[in-house]
Order: structure tokens, then sequence, then C-alpha cells
């Protein structure tokens, strides 16, 4: 590991401060950091403490929860509000990871943590296109089960390796940001980037942006919502397809829908155009794979991922049928 | 700027590049919690940071300055074994031994978690408690790998605890 000093951020101010100057990046938990600077991907001259930021949840006048970006993960998913309104969240949180990971790692740090593919992991012997713009890309030839089979590029595959965030994006969260220009607010479903030519630039962030807080406005259909992750063991695994969810049928149709994937793109997949062709009609097998086929139709699988697009196809019948009560 | 190991001060070191893990064993001279992937992936170096169970390697020790560390070496009570240890003999919760002190730690504090009422992926009332079942253990120690296939015998060493705290 690359020698490096650290230090405290006392404020959201102090933290921002800290976060412009060069080679200065903010800690919290550690579980993806601290693991990338051992492997060689991330090498900053300081680190910045940030879990002494807040680690407040408190419920907004509008109805809805503001949520310090140093929170643990585990203090999210057990939270009672979260529970009850939305439990999409508590669930997506508990899929991820493994209770000791979440016990240390922030919602912020979560958001920002760094793509799995194993070529961006290992410096040595891997192109990453991501990890040295330019290099080339050896997922796209190589072991590429777990990469995107939408919104990925020539220049890079990698899928977005967060359960949380697909809750997040479905339930339209937005990401309080604080820069030396002052602060602003980006909903999630903004806050990504596609790859395209520059894989390395993950999220609309300026320089010397720090998350603050992430909040959820009110939103009565999650009370009703679920989170299903298909993976290659039956815990700590990264996501093969997930899918998060949010619904209510009134008189065999569906009035309101909230449909997101994880593990197909590189960033949390909220499936606007699914969510459309659903919404007033009936949840069956044969609506949900033609909605699933509008949402899918510029994927561009390869070798290794193909059976993503029938694998998500199924999995969002399986969850649409549990949350409205049918036999899709 | 110390650390509470076990009750005992140790000093943090001056290099932040120092794990916690490494810490414990190259400084404070405590083996017993085990240098397993050194990438978070497998448990083995679980302890208990103000009592919450972590991953040692992907802990800065200076993260943990001011704050309490316990390890397998500080479960007991002087001589005698923790709960949790004593019933991993009982049940044959290990072969080899090398993850067994991460798969205690993580269990003790597994049980807190579930019985102050943290739920899990597999907890089916997400607003209620969950139960203290054979699949509530496998998922909440999913963290924790032994490669030489101890699991069944780990759940039934922490469902035999968690009978006993409930009697």
């Amino acid at each position: 590991m690359t020698p490096f000093t650290f230090a405290r951020a006392t404020s959201p101010e102090d933290a921002a401060r800290l976060a412009a100057l060069e080679g200065h990046r903010l800690l919290g938990g550690g579980t993806n950091l601290v693991d990338l600077m051992r492997k060689g991907v991330e090498h900053p001259t300081t680190l910045v403490d940030v879990t002494a930021l807040s680690t407040e949840i408190i419920e907004t006048a509008r109805g809805g929860l503001l949520i310090g970006a140093a929170t643990r993960n585990t203090a999210l998913a057990a939270h009672p509000l979260v529970r009850t309104r939305y439990p999409v969240l508590s669930r997506a949180i508990l899929a991820g990871a493994s209770a000791q990971i979440r016990n240390m790692a922030t919602v912020a740090g979560n958001i920002l943590q760094r793509s799995r593919c194993a070529y961006f992991n290992d410096p040595a012997a891997s192109r990453c296109n991501k990890r040295a713009p330019g290099s080339g890309c050896d997922a796209r030839e190589g072991f590429n089960r777990y990469h995107a089979i939408i919104g990925g590029s020539p220049a890079c595959i990698s899928a977005h390796p967060s359960d949380m965030c697909v809750a997040l994006v479905a339930l339209d969260a937005q990401v309080h940001l604080l820069g030396m220009t002052g602060a602003r607010t980006v909903p999630l479903a903004e806050f990504y980037r596609l790859p395209g030519d520059t894989p390395q630039i993950e999220t609309v962030m300026a320089p010397g942006e720090i998350i603050t807080a992430i909040e959820l406005p009110p939103l009565p259909v999650a009370a009703r919502s679920d989170y299903r992750k298909v993976r290659d063991r039956a815990s700590y695994a990264f996501a093969l397809v997930s899918v998060a969810a949010c619904a209510s049928v009134q008189d065999g149709v569906l009035t309101e829908l909230r449909l997101a994937f994880g593990g197909i793109a590189p960033k949390p997949w909220r499936a606007l155009h699914a969510e459309q062709a659903l919404l007033g009609g009936p949840v069956t097998r044969e609506a949900v794979f033609a909605a699933m086929d509008l949402e899918l139709a510029e994927a561009a699988p390869l070798a290794g991922n193909a059976f993503k697009l029938e694998l998500a196809r199924r999995t969002a019948v399986a969850v649409l049928a549990d949350l409205t009560g049918v036999t899709a | 700027m110390a650390i509470s190991v076990n009750g005992t001060d140790i000093p943090v070191p001056d290099d932040p590049r120092v794990s916690l893990l490494d810490l414990l064993r190259e400084r404070a001279h405590l083996t017993g919690t085990k240098v397993g992937c050194n990438q978070g992936a497998c448990g083995a170096c679980t302890v208990l940071l103000d009592g919450e169970r972590v991953l040692s390697c992907l802990t800065l020790a200076v993260q943990a300055d001011g704050r309490s560390v316990t390890t397998i070496e500080g479960l007991g009570d002087g001589a005698a074994l923790h709960p949790m240890q004593q019933a991993f003999i009982d049940h044959d919760g290990f072969q080899c031994g090398y993850c067994t002190p991460g798969q205690i730690c993580a269990a003790v504090a597994m049980l807190r978690e579930l019985q102050g009422g943290v739920p899990s992926y597999v907890t089916a009332d997400l607003a209620g408690q969950g139960t203290v079942t054979a699949e509530e253990i496998r998922e909440r120690m999913s963290g924790n790998l032994c490669r030489c296939g101890a699991h069944n015998g780990i759940v039934e060493a922490i469902l035999q605890v968690a009978k006993e705290q409930a009697a």
C-alpha cells in the first residue's frame, strides 16, 4: 500500500474543503477503499475520515426521510420507519455483503463504491479503461458473467455492484451534495454517468463535492415493496440480476409501479419503459415479458452474460406476482 | 491515542497503513484473530469493535482510536470459556480451527443483533422481530466461510447458546 497521511473531517464544510485537494480521498467504513488501496488500484496521498459526519435518520417536513451520509448500512436497514415505509430498501441493504461489512459501510460509501470487475481489480495483469483510461478492456472477451448487458460501451461493461442503490432509484431518492460553491440536490437516477468513452468518470459529482445526505420522498406505494436478488450462492455474493419493485393494484390492474434492476447495467437501472408499459394493465407473465422486452431492447449481451436477459424477465415476473398476489 | 484491546490500552500506530488486524497480531501479539483473505471476503479476521462485529483486515487501526476492541482472547471470563466457545466444542463447530475465532466472535455479536431486533434478508416480517432459526443463523453468518465445511456444527452451537440465553 502506498504511504498516505490520515486526517479527520470535523464538519461537512471541512470534508468538502479537504476533498477538493489533490490526492485526497474520503474514507467511510473502508470496506471498498482500503481493499482497493491494498490491491494498488487506488493511491490516495491523504485519507479523510468522514465517519464523524451525520449518522442521523430524520423525518422530513413533507413526510420523507433524510439520511445522514455516514449512517452505517445496518442502521439504515434496521430503522423502524425504513422497515415499515420502505421495506424494499431494508431488504436490498440486507441482501448485500455480510453483516460485518454492513456494520462498517456507510450510506455514501455504498453509493460511491467502485467496480467489482475482476480486471478493474487486477492492476498487475489486466487491461481496464476505468482504472487506466485507454489501456483497453479485458472483460469484453473475458469473464463477463457479472457484467452489464445494457448501458455499457465498447470501453467498459462493468456492472454497478450496489444493492442499496437499486432500491434507492426505485424510490426516487435524492442525493444531497456540498461543494466549495454551495449545496445542490441530484436525483440518484441522474447521479451516475454511463461509461461511454470515459468509464473513469462515474458520477456527476464535481471535484471537491461530497455527499452529505440521501433524501427519500414520501411514497405510500413503497409500503408494498420488495427486493429479490439472484446470485451464484444463497448469500454474500454480488447480484447476477436483482429486482426492486413497489406496486399497487386496484381491480386487477397496476395503478402504481416502481421497477429497478441491479446486476445488469453500469448504474442502478430504473425501468421506466417497463413501468409505462405495465401501468393500467394486469400483472400477467405475457405483460411483464413484453414490458421487459421493451426495457431491454437496447441490450447488448456478451458470451458470458446473455442469460441475464431471460433471468431479468423471469425475476421481474416473480417479484411482481408476489407483490400483487396474483399467479402470473 | 490508544485502542483498548480486551481492556488493555495499545498505542495507535504512527503509520496509518497498519490495519487493525496487523495491530492485533503483530503489535499486541494476539494471534487468535486470523488472517484469511485479507480482503473482506472470508470473515476469519472478525473482531468486536465497541461490541459490533467488523472485519479487522479492512479497518485501519487509526480508525479504532479511542474505541474498544474485543478479540477471541478477550471473550471469555479469565480462564473460563465463553458459552459460545464451549458450544463450538460441544457441537464440533470446527475441523482445522482456522476460521473459528472469527466464527465465534461473529456468532456472539450475531445473537445480540438478532435479539436487538436487527432484521436479515430472510426475516419474513420486516416489521416484526426475527426468530432464532437455522435459516436465520445461516444467512446472518454468511460472512464467515469455513472451508472444512463445519457449518452444520456451527449452526447447532449457536442454536444451543440461543436456547441457553432464553432459558
